[in-house]
């Protein structure tokens, strides 16, 4: 389908990067996520700096319709938002992978994780 | 899944892409791309909508008008011939049971279009309230299907497949015509805030009338839209939903539009179900408004949706959010609340509770959008 192999996933429709050379990684909501809210009108994320923990929720996404929680997937401390979605949050709708991803953690530790296919089970079978 | 009912576009809108969901039991479209853009495609240009959900009940029969006159609020047999009207029915307590459209299709015939949730029930209650009268109320939701052309394109696009008269069908009027060859009720009504009509088809001539339509609305922006998009054209507009604006616990006047209470009714010597306590309701409305249904508009992002709490300056509870969503026109977050009549004057500031943070919002004069006429 249309979730990158190179990514990792949860349950609660985020995605992650392998960490880079810093030990941080990029998460987003995935295309399947967007797609069910419809058109996302408000973004709230976590601050730089503010450590995130995995399994909590840690920001919101507003659709026209619905609200709903952003979870982590990792814990770790944040090190940049997208001020780009913050400025515009149709890019989680137009580019969920890509210039839509939400912000970055210095990764200690991650809750469990689903790999492309994996998630693309979970999506079908829901 | 397999519990809902399909419309007879169904199939439609699957290979369209449609986003469903369960709309009082009925497996509805919520929109088909972004919402945004369909509701914008109606405000500037023109949308089709699948309305196949609403109820439609016929009254027959030479008492028909005495009989819904007796039923509902308004003044029913007054209306003219081929002309429609807003009104209510209401409990013997005076609250609202649903709000309707009255079509007056012949002198002694009438069809009475009920909300999706509500029409069994509006069914149930003008068959015992038909008793006595010469009146027949039969149950016509399987007989028609309903599709919605609206927006300011809508007549040149109407016009291309129909030889009705279209400028001489007037706002809130009904005319029996043929749409793609197809034999329809043709109504010049709607719940956008923009002109458009409402095309009564038989299921098994839904689609091509859609086709039709949609081959028509090529080059003029026409789009196919859902029920995500219906809601927030219907907030703009300022026009109440059942369930939310109106419910079993408020009469017409709580909610605003006691207009539709005709207490001027000759026929019945005046009688109609809910009469007594809609005239207490009146006087107290007049005497000691409750609270009032007022329009609010936020300055920030996070949107007061339905339930929400509203808050005066200083943090005291004064109402509640009955609707609320992001304005594509206005680019603000609207919402429709009843609040304490003492914070409803128009330029009132007052906050909404989202989610525990007090969000500034300020009190406006509905509707929130008014067309160009």
């Amino acid at each position: 389908m249309s979730n990158p192999q190179h990514l990792q996933y949860t349950k609660e429709h985020e995605w992650l990067t392998a960490a880079d050379a810093d030990g941080v990684s990029t998460i987003g909501v995935t295309k399947h996520a967007a797609d069910a809210l419809g058109d996302i009108v408000y973004v709230q994320l976590p601050a730089v700096g503010d450590t995130v923990t995995a399994g909590e929720t840690c920001g919101e996404l507003e659709s026209t319709k619905s609200v709903s929680d952003l979870y982590s997937p990792v814990t770790g401390e944040v090190t940049e938002v997208n001020q780009d979605v913050l400025d515009d949050n149709g890019l989680v709708n137009s580019a969920p992978f890509e210039g839509g991803w939400l912000f970055k953690v210095r990764v200690e530790s991650t809750d469990e994780l689903l790999s492309a296919d994996e998630y693309d089970a979970l999506t079908h079978s829901s | 899944m397999s519990s809902l009912r399909l419309t007879a576009l169904d199939a439609l809108h699957r290979a369209l892409g449609a986003t469903m969901t369960d709309f009082a039991g009925w497996d509805m479209p919520l929109r088909y791309g972004s919402e945004r853009e369909e509701h914008l495609a109606v405000r500037t240009k023109a949308g089709l909508f699948d309305l196949s959900h609403m109820g439609e009940i016929t009254v027959t029969g030479p008492q028909a008008g005495e009989m819904l006159d007796h039923a509902l609020v308004g003044f029913v047999s007054a209306l003219g011939v081929l002309r429609a009207r807003y009104t209510m029915i209401c409990a013997e307590d005076g609250g609202i049971l649903d709000d309707l459209i009255v079509y007056r299709l012949r002198e002694d015939a009438f069809l009475v279009v009920a909300n999706a949730s509500n029409a069994q029930l509006v069914l149930d209650e003008l068959i015992a309230r038909a008793k006595g009268f010469d009146a027949v109320v039969t149950d016509d939701r399987d007989t028609y299907a309903l599709i919605a052309v609206q927006g300011p394109e809508s007549t040149a696009i109407l016009a291309d497949t129909t030889d009705a008269d279209l400028p001489g069908l007037k706002y809130y009027a009904v005319l029996p015509a043929q749409v793609a060859g197809r034999e329809v009720l043709l109504a010049r009504t709607g719940y956008t805030g923009e002109d458009g009509f409402e095309i009564f088809c038989r299921p098994a001539d839904a689609e091509p009338i859609w086709q039709a339509l949609t081959a028509a609305g090529e080059g003029r922006g026409l789009i196919p839209c859902g029920l995500s998009c219906r809601d927030t054209l219907r907030l703009e507009a300022g026009m109440p939903l059942y369930g939310h604006e109106l419910s079993t616990d408020l009469t017409p006047f709580d909610a605003g539009l006691g207009r539709v209470v005709r207490f001027d009714k000759t026929t019945n010597e005046g009688a109609f179900v809910g009469r007594k306590a809609l005239e207490q309701a009146a006087a107290a409305a007049e005497t000691n408004p409750p609270k009032v249904l007022v329009g609010l508009v936020s300055e920030g992002k996070r949107v007061p949706r339905a339930e929400y709490t509203v808050v005066s300056a200083d943090g005291a509870p004064i109402g509640r959010i009955t609707s609320g969503a992001p304005s594509p026109t206005l680019g603000q977050p609207i919402a429709m609340a009843y609040v304490d009549a003492a914070h409803a004057a128009p330029g009132t500031t007052v906050a909404v509770d989202v989610r525990g943070k007090h969000e500034p919002v300020t009190v406006v004069a509905l509707p929130f959008y008014k067309r160009a006429r």
